[in-house]
């Protein structure tokens, strides 16, 4: 087991040098300048200058190599010093975007919070509303409660985030008046007053992103619960005269949380990645915002680093995932 | 309703009363949302006109403009003239005289070394200073003592008012930035995004992208000054939403540049919270029209360029005929309700500078048919596209993707076909076309196309630089790798002569006089530049805010130290 976990972390090096490479020169070769957000009104020469300083007037090999060196020297060796006062990496440049001049790793340091509690809250708000209805829908298969399940389960998927956003927007904000339509991350919680606050700025983007989140979840659940509905064992459970709330709470349930369970866990990293149109319309200052904001502005050193880290993290939970199985399954055996 | 706007009227009257004897810091917060985010403080980094608003508020030059486009004081003691002695008599140079007592917001004294720190840090070739054309011509600045300013420029200039005047020219600390010069200036994290200013407020939080929080300046020079204690700038989502934080849910005093759709303002203004303000600058949409082949038959290198003149547009009756086609008022009112309105001109303003030049506001389909009729083109073949010796009259109309851009084609689109002329419509990420790549064919440099549409504006009010643009040298070629600001290539020798003198001349009456000759030899005597829109900037400010005044000439935040609460 230790040598196969070993084997697949020596082969993510290469795999993972590949994908920087082709992400690198994917966003390097897409159209745009990081220029072309600067007003007419500023002259060609001046603009030149600008790229110049920036350094993104280099050949991209050149820009390539610096990236690699500054990701996996600079950075962790900054991070080093950070935590035991060392000077490994005094004087080295650091990742800078080129949008805001700071250093790439501060402001995903700044933003990894806010995505962390908005997207993770929803997709938790989002699991909890979609276990009770995926179990009660398959139980009571075909009934008006399944139906309206079936319903609910089609807005959440078909309604775009940025649609029922907005609606609930106009529904909750303008009209109602119970929630402000923008995040204020400079809120810090420290009593009940600004723990209220707290919940109330993000219970309009956990209502948007919940919605879309239980939606699917709530039709694995139901599948994954009709299948194991028609099983021998549950025929028996019910045959030794057991209550209708343990077959289907207790032997039912279990058995059908297997393949959910793994749904639920694959779905974790995209948390770390943020919510793009829900964080742009709520203006919070999260993960997906300030990829979105990147890309705009053409800031290839922030989209590049933000684009490898979610490679990393992809590459990372497919590698546990697997050492999970072997774990879990005996049967399983890589050696 | 009429009880409202009573109350409304009531309050307004009695707004002014606490604004004559306010005192520092007793507002509370001013809360303002910028539908794109702030990311960096310093504005000769940054080229986002969001970043040099925000960072108006802490950052101040010698002197500013108002919103009618006069020069006001700042840091300045007044303003430099001829008259008064500061401008020398032959305007080789300029000098300014700082307030007395004037201390940046740590509390040591602001000195002219300041100044001339700051004139180094700009133009020091390896820092990429965004604001360059500002110290463009200064021979040199330098500190007659500590609170005297002279600036040298290299021969006269006639508008001395460039270095140290507007938000895109504001004074730095020297000992703040000093280690910042050339090649070290994007990597001052901290002092570019908390820069030690003189004005109103200073910077007491930083979120890249997110959030500017801003306390007042205990030493701001005004010392009933400003009424609000605190200040922050939320940025990110889109105009809608900017606006509607302002006009309807009222969560926010102050929302920038919230152009939405003409019905969306007439919605959110109803809703009483609020109200929307616009200032016209120079901004103006409008169609270059290409005097060169852009055929995809020429080979590559002499596509669009003076070799070989446009087939169709090198007759001035065809776009004439064209600009008469088009509605004007229609266009404004689909695309800016009253963020805009119908223009002929390049110069649109300041009211002193602009041509009454009002010939293209009418739409005048038969006269535009008699032209093409009169210049050859016919529709000898009974397919409702006009043609001439075999060739159709075809164009490719391009310009960049944006919704209100693509209401335009469709409209004009629309006009020029019942004209007899096809029309094929392009439209490119914004990105591209601004990007300014030359290997990209898609640049608005290279123009690839016959006629395109986008926006531009003098940052001065004074509009020499801007009509520079329109010199033969400036027209962009493969020679010099597509840059240059002449996009359609005009080149009229009358033009340029004209120009150069404009250069010399010190007269501003005199001044006036040719800038809106040159602005006519491009626009009605050549149809060479079809103005459509003159565009204001749409902000939006809550009924609880007082003292906003909209400047179109310096930044919008201008007078952020004159707002007060509505109580």
């Amino acid at each position: 087991m230790l040598t196969f976990t070993l084997r697949r972390l020596l082969l993510a090096i290469p795999t993972l040098l590949a994908i920087s490479l082709v992400i690198f020169l994917l966003v390097d070769l897409a159209p745009g300048s990081p220029m072309s957000e600067i007003p007419l009104t500023v002259p060609p020469d001046v603009r030149q200058r600008m790229i110049e300083a920036l350094g993104a007037d280099q050949p991209v090999i050149v820009r390539y190599v610096l990236w690699l060196r500054q990701f996996f020297w600079v950075e962790p060796a900054t991070l080093f010093d950070g935590w035991f006062g060392t000077t490994w990496a005094e004087g080295e440049q650091r990742i800078l975007s080129w949008q805001s001049r700071s250093p790439v790793f501060t402001i995903i340091g700044q933003r990894l919070p806010q995505t962390l509690t908005v997207i993770g809250t929803a997709y938790l708000v989002g699991i909890l509303i979609a276990l009770p209805i995926g179990i009660y829908s398959a139980y009571r298969q075909y009934s008006l409660f399944d139906q309206g399940g079936t319903l609910f389960a089609m807005i959440g998927f078909s309604v775009p985030t940025f649609f029922s956003g907005t609606l609930f927007i106009i529904i909750f904000a303008v009209w109602l008046g119970w929630f402000p339509t923008k995040y204020d991350t400079q809120l810090v919680v420290n009593d009940w007053d600004s723990f209220i606050k707290q919940i109330q700025q993000m219970a309009l983007p956990v209502m948007t992103l919940g919605l879309a989140n239980a939606a699917a979840i709530s039709r694995y659940m139901r599948s994954s619960m009709l299948d194991n509905m028609g099983m021998d064992y549950v025929r028996t459970a019910r045959a030794k005269g057991l209550s209708e709330r343990t077959v289907v709470l207790k032997h039912v349930l279990r058995n059908s949380l297997i393949p959910v369970v793994t749904v639920i866990a694959l779905g974790i990293p995209a948390i770390f990645g943020g919510a793009i149109i829900t964080e742009n319309l709520f203006g919070v200052n999260g993960i997906g915002a300030a990829l979105i904001g990147a890309i705009h502005a053409n800031d290839i050193p922030m989209v590049q680093t933000l684009a490898f880290i979610f490679a990393v993290l992809i590459v990372l939970f497919n590698l546990i995932a697997d050492v999970l199985y072997g774990l879990l399954d005996p049967r399983i055996r890589y050696d | 309703m009429k009880l409202r706007t009573a109350l409304l009227g009531a309050a307004a009257v009695l707004a002014w009363a606490p604004a004559a004897f306010a005192e520092r810091g007793t507002d509370g917060e001013v809360k303002l949302t910028f539908p794109q985010a702030v990311s960096i403080m310093n504005p000769y980094l940054s080229g986002g006109t969001k970043d040099i608003w925000a960072s108006s508020m802490v950052l101040e030059p010698m002197a500013g403009i108002d919103p009618d486009g006069n020069l006001i004081t700042k840091l300045a003691v007044e303003i430099p003239t001829v008259d008064n002695g500061g401008v020398s008599a032959d305007m080789t140079s300029i000098t300014w005289k700082l307030q007395p007592g004037l201390k940046w917001s740590d509390g040591t004294p602001v000195t002219a070394d300041d100044a001339v720190f700051t004139w180094q840090y700009c133009t020091d070739p390896a820092g990429g200073c965004s604001q360059a054309t500002k110290y463009e011509g200064v021979a040199s600045v330098e500190a007659v003592d500590p609170s005297t300013i002279k600036v040298t420029f290299s021969g006269p200039k006639p508008n001395p008012y460039t270095a140290f005047v507007g938000a895109l020219s504001p004074v730095l600390q020297k000992a703040q930035f000093a280690a910042c010069l050339g090649a070290a200036a994007p990597t001052c994290t901290d002092q570019n995004n908390m820069p030690i200013g003189t004005g109103p407020f200073k910077v007491t939080g930083f979120t890249v992208n997110d959030t500017v929080s801003m306390a007042m300046n205990e030493n701001y020079r005004d010392p009933a000054k400003p009424a609000f204690a605190s200040a922050v700038i939320k940025g990110g989502g889109d105009a809608e939403s900017s606006a509607r934080a302002v006009m309807e849910t009222g969560e926010f005093d102050y929302a920038w540049n919230t152009q939405i759709p003409p019905d969306s303002q007439a919605a959110m203004s109803a809703a009483g919270k609020g109200q929307f303000v616009v200032a016209f600058g120079t901004l103006v949409e409008r169609l270059e029209m290409n005097t060169t082949d852009p055929s995809a038959d020429l080979p590559e290198g002499e596509r669009s360029t003076a070799k070989h003149p446009h087939p169709i547009l090198s007759d001035i009756k065809v776009r004439t005929a064209l600009s008469k086609a088009i509605d004007r008022s229609i266009l404004v009112e689909v695309g800016y309700g009253a963020g805009g309105k119908p223009t002929c001109n390049v110069i649109p303003g300041p009211e002193a500078w602009a041509s009454d030049n009002e010939g293209c506001i009418a739409q005048d389909m038969p006269g535009a048919m008699a032209l093409l009729d009169e210049a050859g083109w016919k529709d000898s073949d009974g397919d409702g596209i006009r043609d001439k010796d075999g060739k159709k009259l075809s164009i490719l109309y391009q310009t960049t993707v944006n919704p209100i851009r693509q209401d335009f084609q469709a409209l004009i689109k629309d006009w020029w076909t019942e004209l007899g002329v096809e029309v094929e419509l392009k439209a490119i990420d914004p990105g591209v076309f601004f990007g300014g790549d030359p290997g990209s064919p898609d640049t608005f440099q290279k123009f690839y196309a016959d006629v395109e549409m986008y926006a531009n504006n003098s940052d001065n009010p004074d509009p020499e630089t801007y009509l520079g643009q329109y010199q033969c040298k400036n027209a962009p070629t493969p020679e010099n790798g597509w840059q240059g600001e002449n996009i359609n290539r005009f080149c009229d020798p009358m033009y340029d002569e004209l120009h150069a003198k404009l250069t010399q001349t010190t007269d501003v009456a005199e001044r006036q006089a040719i800038a809106k000759q040159l602005n006519d030899m491009v626009t009605k005597d050549s149809m060479i530049v079809v103005p459509l829109v003159h565009r204001g900037t749409l902000s939006a400010h809550s009924n609880a805010l007082g003292g906003v005044a909209i400047n179109a000439w310096d930044s919008e935040l201008w007078n952020v130290a004159d707002w007060f609460r509505v109580k």
